[in-house]
């Protein structure tokens, strides 16, 4: 983190290039943002922003709505001067330049664009050359080339004679970046290039401002899809309420105590399966415990129904314990059900039974999913044995999906013992009424414990497994580690 | 096609179509002239420059004397053209056709900036009150029978020029003037002086008839010096325009992308918030009101040209002058005079709704 903190300001990615290029360290970097502050109608947007990014770096600008990313940008690219402190694009002030002169420093990729005359797309790239024209220049062999090289770059050279008015978002959109290229700028800022692409175009979309990037432009953009941030940018910015609240790395950028202050949101921070980027999963606003709690043991896509159905009916969910990647794990991800979790294909280890007993005795209700039940997973069945109110859904009979032998017979005849077979359909009316039950119990005992177990801390002890499943050791509630590696 | 070619293509295209236009409706009237013979008057009438001659001699400061150059002209033509002919086409017609022209070229242009500027459809050369203020000055000159030099047209254009102005000004704050406040601001003060040309009219008593007739617009008994006045306003104001169609054409981007493709914005509104409406001012204070020649012309041109503005805006200005030609010989050619704006309104909105309904109108 140290190399971020030069002077006051923060500078990302240009660490290599000073050392190499310039043997005194005071290059110009790409573009040096220096404590800016900006109010608009008596508000303050940015508020003492500063910030080095370095030739050649992809930035993304993350944060909430209202955060001031397009903003940011704007006062970027010159459209907006900042009540104080200084924007320097390659050691020059865009504020003091003419706007023509800036627009060979800065392109600017916008969100959305009136484009409602029905231009061909040829000449709304050539548009983007309006800054190296003097008015009464004809047209040069540089600025063919230029365009010819930015309608090749991105892919639109079929879509010349068409209107841009009748091309799709995705084609417009590389339309636009296709413009703002044509203008030959060091510096790209794009302001959100993927808010109304589909995935596929979204991907295209940062692949190649990543190309270009590669080839040596800076590229600045705002971004709303934290995943694709940190999988495509070289450093992210994290934006809130106008002041910088974290920039870097990407892995350090999104830790989850960042986004709960940014976002106001929990959020679960891993790494992505696939790519290994970092990987952030939203949760839902904790629910208010006001029905009971309800702990589901499902497995391979069988608790993932009731999970969905708990989670609209208002109850607060646990669930567990799961391998990581499965279905049911994503599904009670997405509802922020608390979660306990082994590594992929390991057994549920006795760590895992202790922490999933933990949950279904804090739990009003246990629910037993129509799972199929194996050596590794038999574990959870004896901790749900072990409920006060259960309930279990039944679609197929226990010998078709009963891998574990007599073991597994003797257990689930236990569950049965204990607990209410329901249908699917049947499930929400169950657990309704044993919710009730428990609540009348503890109101009887006088034991009012019930609530102060399910504050706004729940969320955080499910994230906590989570990122544990990492190092295997479940019950570790330190964040820390994470960005170990 | 660069658009070089097709700007010159399009521009002699319709200079042609103006010039036939001028031909027929010169021999349109109470007495028919045949074309031919109107063309023979027309090209008799025009002088062709046949060399230079030094002669004479101007004294110039610093310089001393210098030989002054003067163009000699000749009518080479001698064609032999009945008199009575040649003063009807000469005196009578041309100057109202060659106002209607210049005119209908003037507001064609406006529209058309006035619409790439707006960025809306229905915006109209008088969109920020330059109508307007032009019938206030020139009602409050016939009605109060007020003795100005330049005369009714000179208190017209001043007053076109500072309600546009006054418009700019309410609109604008911190040095910036979002198109949406002053569409507003135009459409509050041309309400405005709407109750003050209103409140006028009931004060004109004899003259109301004569007010009337102003504010519906008309180009009858018009003057070779009122046409010699628009061709000398006029040429400037087109070339800046013209100058600028490159500009115009990014605005229509957004001013965001605008400002991010190096123009400088409020600089270039200004500009040609100001030039187009001088242009609309100077027609407007020869002729009065003409609705819906600078909202359909620029819309039809933009079906045929494309929204260029390099190729739209001469092709439009052209195609103007050809229209108001047109519709102002239908309007003199009937029983009675009808006022010019009264047919460019009937034939127009029709056209435009065709237009609307057939899809082919979309929002610039």
């Amino acid at each position: 983190m140290s190399d971020f903190d030069r002077s006051s300001g923060t500078d990302l990615g240009a660490d290599a290039d000073s050392a190499d290029s310039d043997p005194f360290g005071d290059a110009d970097p790409a573009i040096r943002l220096d404590d800016v502050s900006l109010s608009l109608g008596g508000h303050s947007i940015l508020d003492a922003v500063s910030v080095d990014v370095g030739e050649g770096t992809f930035v993304g600008l993350i944060g909430p709505n209202g955060a001031g990313k397009t903003t940011l940008l704007r006062t970027l690219n010159g459209a907006l001067a900042p009540d104080e402190g200084s924007v320097r694009v390659v050691g020059e002030d865009v504020h003091a330049l003419s706007s023509k002169a800036a627009s060979r420093l800065v392109a600017t990729v916008p969100q959305t664009t009136s484009v409602t005359f029905d231009f061909p797309v040829r000449d709304v790239v050539e548009m983007g050359r309006t800054p190296h024209r003097g008015r009464f220049d004809g047209w040069r062999e540089r600025d063919t080339a230029a365009v010819d090289d930015a309608m090749r770059r991105t892919a639109v050279e079929s879509l010349a004679d068409r209107p841009v008015t009748e091309v799709s978002g995705g084609e417009r959109q590389r339309v636009l970046i296709a413009r703002a290229l044509a203008q030959e700028t060091p510096v790209l800022l794009l302001d959100e290039p993927t808010a109304s692409l589909d995935i596929n175009h979204q991907v295209r979309t940062l692949e190649l401002v990543s190309d270009l990037v590669a080839d040596g432009t800076t590229a600045v953009a705002a971004i709303h899809d934290l995943n694709l941030a940190a999988h495509y940018c070289d450093a992210l910015v994290l934006l809130s309420g106008g002041r910088i609240l974290s920039a870097g790395d990407p892995a350090a950028v999104l830790s989850e105590e960042h986004l709960r202050e940014a976002f106001d949101a929990e959020a679960v921070v891993s790494r992505h399966p696939v790519t290994g980027s970092v990987y952030v999963t939203a949760l839902p606003p904790s629910s208010d415990d006001a029905n009971g709690r309800v702990h589901v043991v499902g497995g391979g896509g069988t608790g993932a129904r009731a999970l969905h159905l708990l989670s609209a009916a208002g109850y607060a969910l646990s669930a567990g314990a799961l391998n990581e990647g499965d279905t049911d794990a994503e599904a009670a991800r997405r509802v922020g059900a608390d979660l306990v979790t082994v590594p992929p294909y390991s057994p549920v280890d006795d760590a895992a039974r202790a922490a999933v007993e933990s949950r279904v005795e804090a739990a009003d209700v246990t629910v037993v999913a129509d799972v199929e039940v194996g050596d590794g997973n038999l574990a959870n069945l004896g901790a749900a044995a072990e409920a006060d109110r259960l309930v279990l859904v039944e679609e197929r009979p226990f010998s078709e999906r009963n891998y574990a032998g007599d073991d597994g017979f003797a257990v689930y005849e236990r569950l049965r013992e204990r607990g209410t077979i329901v249908e699917p359909g049947d499930l929400l009316s169950v657990v309704g009424e044993l919710a009730c039950d428990s609540f009348r119990e503890r109101d009887a005992g006088g034991d009012g414990t019930g609530d102060g177990e399910t504050g706004p801390g729940d969320a955080d002890a499910g994230a906590n497994d989570a990122e544990s499943t990492h190092d295997d050791a479940v019950g570790d509630d330190t964040a820390a580690d994470l960005f170990s590696d | 096609m660069s658009v070089r070619t097709r700007a010159t293509t399009w521009s002699l295209g319709l200079s042609g179509l103006l010039l036939l236009v001028v031909v027929v409706s010169a021999g349109i009237g109470a007495v028919t002239i045949p074309p031919r013979t109107v063309a023979a008057i027309l090209a008799d009438a025009v002088p062709i420059p046949v060399g230079v001659s030094l002669g004479g001699a101007t004294v110039l400061p610093l310089v001393g004397s210098v030989p002054t150059p003067t163009l000699e002209f000749v009518s080479p033509f001698a064609f032999s053209v009945p008199r009575p002919a040649r003063i009807i086409v000469l005196s009578v017609r041309l100057p109202r056709i060659l106002l209607a022209a210049l005119v209908g070229f003037a507001l064609a242009t406006a529209g058309t900036v006035m619409q790439g500027f707006f960025r809306n459809p229905m915006a109209d050369p008088s969109i920020v009150g330059v109508s307007s203020g032009a019938a206030v000055g020139a009602v409050a000159t016939i009605v109060l029978s007020l003795s100005i030099p330049f005369g009714l047209e000179g208190a017209a254009f001043v007053s076109a020029v500072v309600t546009a102005f006054v418009v700019y000004l309410l609109a604008s704050e911190n040095g910036r003037t979002p198109v949406a406040t002053l569409l507003l601001a135009g459409v509050a003060i041309q309400t405005f002086l709407g109750a003050v040309i209103s409140f006028l009219l009931l004060q004109s008593g004899e003259s109301l008839r004569q007010v009337v007739f102003w504010l519906m617009g008309h180009l009858a008994g018009a003057t070779w010096s009122e046409v010699g006045m628009l061709a000398l306003v006029l040429p400037l104001p087109f070339v800046v325009l013209l100058v600028h169609a490159r500009d115009l054409n990014v605005l229509l981007l957004g001013e965001e992308d605008a400002h991010a493709l190096g123009i400088e914005v409020e600089r270039t509104k200004q500009l040609l918030l100001a030039t187009a409406s001088v242009v609309t001012a100077a027609a407007v204070s020869v002729s009065g009101v003409i609705g819906f020649v600078g909202l359909v012309v620029p819309h039809m041109l933009r079906l045929l040209v494309g929204p260029d503005h390099r190729v739209l805006l001469p092709a439009s200005a052209l195609a103007g002058a050809s229209f108001l030609v047109a519709t102002d010989t239908v309007a003199r050619s009937g029983g009675a005079e009808i006022p010019v704006g009264v047919v460019t309104a009937a034939v127009g909105a029709p056209f435009f709704l065709y237009l609307l309904r057939t899809r082919e109108v979309r929002s610039p």
